[in-house]
């Protein structure tokens, strides 16, 4: 074909070809208008919140812009044996400016962190700086107290340098840059984070299968059951919907307790002794139960809508074709049903995984998740850049859960209705 | 060998889901081995619920039904060995055509040598070989519709039952599969049960019919005996075209009746339904039994007005004012030698009396 009779024109002379992408054009920015407001929605309340956690997770420059002479001076310090001369000199620039702006303090604190022992020094020189002579600050620096003859000290002071740092992650995982500048491992009896990330992963996983182990059979009879008793299964499905999560964590509590309902049960008919109750909440009991049944709907509806579009027929052909009705489910069914089980297992996990409401109730101290942590960290210690580290890495613990699911069912293969 | 005459039996079988309603009444059915048989029948009149108790999906609330002298109401359905063809097909979508034709071989625990021989032959019989490792999805409702045929027959089952398995198909479609399923009926000798509404599937395909109307089997016989003997007026009317007049006997003598019409008229016709005289009667007659001009030997002649001429090709069909009936119809084959069939014109219309048939008033 030659390209004279491939171009092909409309009635006004214009290339089809253009005419097409104008008509389209028109079309696209009219798609775009519309979807413009949410997009600015998710990008100011999603993309610039997870931008602005990642920064203050790894933001290190309190100390940088606190002592800018002193870092300046130690570029050419070896770090090795104490530094020179210049380096004290500038040091005490530093800390009278910020002494003079009252941020002495905070500086001290900061420090601290680094290395035990820096806050006092700090405050006794800030006693003593008074009355130093001019020039030799190294000397009378050194002679306030023998910390400031250590090197260690003024190693801590250089690490600090770098304006970024990943120390908030490595805290988040029980590991620090020790002295030296290397990784490790905080000692066995303080490593309380790694255990809250085994527990949450724990929970979420069993809350999974609980979730799914209830929720098939009840989508199944959704899908299965005349219209006139589905549609009141529905909402008995939906209730919990309706009803605010913190008093469906309530009524938990009031079920669960020691003295509550389930217990006087148990008691009435004899299970269990009046002395001994079991203790049903604030533990990983309560959690289970009560994230279990809050999650459970974001199970059913995606099952529940795969189910109602498998038609009854491919049971009857697998029946009439001689599969037993077990083999007719195992074979025909379930397999069909697999789209709704990866969207429900997905959507039920991500949620636990970063549940809070729940846990902070009814979990107590065995039952708290990585989010209580976060909370905490937000609302009690303020060290809101390390709340912003964990948010960070529980945000990628979804993304692989996500991707390890991709890879394994197919994300094209989710259903949600 | 003489075959089986009553290999699939149903007794007095009654089905009712209500309690309230029976929508099938005490139905009597033989069926014999190697049969063709179609349950033809309006939506509604019981003939889907009966291939579904033969099946095994329902139960029947009284009487049993017997196969090969069997009682099998208590079996369930995937231990009857009998093959079903759905209405949407079934297909199993997430499974290939082989894996779908396998299954029932597989839970029969054939082996992998055997399941593969059987399956190609079912297919070239269904001639699709070459397309076991296709999805269901990817193939168009002609091609699904022989793989669900395909996999009925694939464990070599007694009986196969369809349950109106054309009907997603369009016209074309629809009449070259009713060939190729007779084709395959009549090579491989299988019992087949078939349901459907299309009453042109159902004389073109069977060897016997069973009119299904309110629960209950109206006529059962062979295609042209039903179209040609109707024995009550739903059948007539039911299967085929049909001209009726109301009328009352009011003389039966050597097998024939006279009937007055309620226009006063009265005509001679074949009394199939009624007795005596006085009874309330509905006349039927095929429209290819009238004549135009007719012999001599016609014991009905009539003069009748053209009221309406319809073109069909091969044929024209003409509404004729005649008797009072102001929906009689004509059927003309196209030649030119009738000129006169003209809107408004009057001709003369004529019939034996054996061809209209004197059958129960509704």
């Amino acid at each position: 074909m030659s390209s004279e009779t491939q171009k092909i024109l409309t009635t006004d002379g214009i290339p089809l070809e253009e005419s097409l992408k104008k008509a389209e054009k028109k079309n696209k920015i009219k798609a775009f208008l519309l979807v413009a407001p949410l997009l600015l929605f998710i990008i100011i309340t999603y993309i610039f919140p997870i931008g602005e956690m990642f920064t203050r997770s790894i933001d290190d420059r309190m100390v940088t812009n606190m002592l800018p002479k002193t870092f300046k001076a130690m570029e050419t310090w070896d770090g090795k044996e104490l530094p020179p001369e210049e380096v004290f000199a500038a040091f005490l620039t530093d800390y009278r400016a910020l002494a003079e702006k009252k941020e002495h303090g905070k500086l001290g604190q900061r420090l601290n962190k680094e290395k035990n022992g820096f806050n006092t020094i700090l405050k006794k020189l800030w006693r003593k700086m008074k009355k130093f002579e001019e020039g030799n600050a190294k000397e009378q620096i050194m002679a306030i107290h023998k910390r400031f003859r250590d090197v260690k000290y003024w190693q801590a002071i250089k690490r600090t340098a770098p304006p970024y740092t990943m120390s908030k992650y490595l805290k988040g995982m029980d590991m620090y840059y020790n002295e030296d500048g290397k990784v490790v491992q905080v000692s066995e009896d303080r490593r309380i984070h790694r255990i809250l990330w085994l527990r949450t992963l724990e929970v979420a996983f069993f809350v999974t299968v609980f979730c799914f182990l209830m929720g098939y059979p009840i989508a199944h009879l959704l899908a299965t059951l005349p219209m006139k008793y589905s549609n009141l299964l529905m909402i008995c499905v939906l209730l919990p919907f309706w009803t605010s999560l913190l008093v469906r964590t309530a009524s938990w509590m009031i079920l669960l307790q020691q003295q509550g309902i389930v217990n006087d049960f148990f008691v009435w008919i004899g299970l269990v002794a009046d002395d001994s109750r079991p203790e049903m909440m604030y533990n990983k009991t309560g959690t289970y139960v009560a994230m279990t049944q809050i999650l459970l709907p974001f199970m059913v509806l995606p099952l529940y809508s795969v189910m109602k579009t498998i038609s009854p027929s491919l049971m009857r052909a697998g029946k009439s074709l001689g599969g037993t009705p077990f083999v007719a489910f195992w074979k025909v069914y379930f397999p069909l049903t697999i789209p709704g089980i990866g969207a429900g297992c997905l959507l039920v996990f991500i949620l636990a995984i970063g549940y809070y409401i729940t846990p902070a109730l009814v979990g107590g101290a065995s039952g708290t998740l990585i989010s209580n942590q976060i909370a905490y960290h937000m609302k009690a210690t303020l060290d809101w850049s390390f709340a912003s580290a964990m948010g960070l890495m529980l945000l990628t613990g979804v993304l692989v859960v996500y991707w390890i699911y991709n890879k394994l069912v197919g994300i094209d293969n989710i259903k949600l209705g | 060998m003489a075959k089986n005459q009553q290999f699939v039996r149903f007794d007095k079988v009654d089905k009712s889901y209500d309690g309230k309603v029976l929508v099938v009444k005490d139905l009597n059915l033989d069926i014999a081995e190697g049969e063709f048989i179609t349950m033809l029948g309006p939506s509604g009149s019981g003939k889907t619920t009966c291939l579904m108790m033969l099946a095994g999906f329902e139960t029947p609330t009284n009487g049993e039904i017997y196969l090969d002298a069997n009682p099998i109401s208590n079996i369930p359905p995937h231990k009857r060995g009998i093959g079903m063809v759905f209405q949407n097909y079934a297909l199993f979508p997430h499974m290939t055509v082989y894996e779908n034709l396998a299954f029932p071989l597989k839970v029969r625990k054939f082996s992998k040598e055997d399941i593969d021989k059987k399956v190609d032959k079912a297919l070239s019989m269904v001639s699709l070989t070459g397309f076991e490792n296709r999805m269901p999805g990817q193939l168009s409702g002609g091609q699904q519709q022989r793989v669900a045929v395909a996999r009925a027959l694939v464990f070599d089952p007694q009986v196969v039952l369809m349950d109106e398995p054309l009907g997603a198909l369009d016209k074309n479609l629809r009449e070259s599969m009713q060939y190729e399923i007779k084709h395959i009926h009549e090579s491989i000798g299988v019992t087949v049960v078939y349901v459907t509404h299309d009453q042109g599937e159902a004389l073109t395909m069977s060897n016997r019919i069973a009119v299904f109307n309110d629960g209950k089997v109206q006529q059962l016989s062979s295609p042209d005996k039903l179209y040609e003997e109707p024995v009550n007026s739903f059948v007539a009317e039911f299967i085929g075209e049909n001209n009726t007049f109301n009328g009352e006997v009011t003389d039966i003598s050597n097998g024939k009746c006279k009937v007055k019409l309620d226009s006063g008229a009265e005509i001679l016709s074949n009394p199939i339904r009624v007795k005596s005289k006085g009874e309330k009667t509905i006349v039927s007659l095929r429209p290819e039994r009238a004549i135009i001009d007719p012999e001599n030997k016609m014991d009905n002649k009539h003069k009748g007005k053209i009221e309406e001429v319809i073109y069909h090709g091969d044929h024209t069909r003409v509404r004729l004012n005649l008797l009072g009936n102001k929906e009689f119809i004509l059927k003309v084959p196209n030649s030119s030698a009738r000129m006169d069939i003209k809107l408004g014109n009057e001709i003369n219309i004529g019939w034996d009396s054996r061809d209209a048939r004197a059958l129960d008033p509704k």
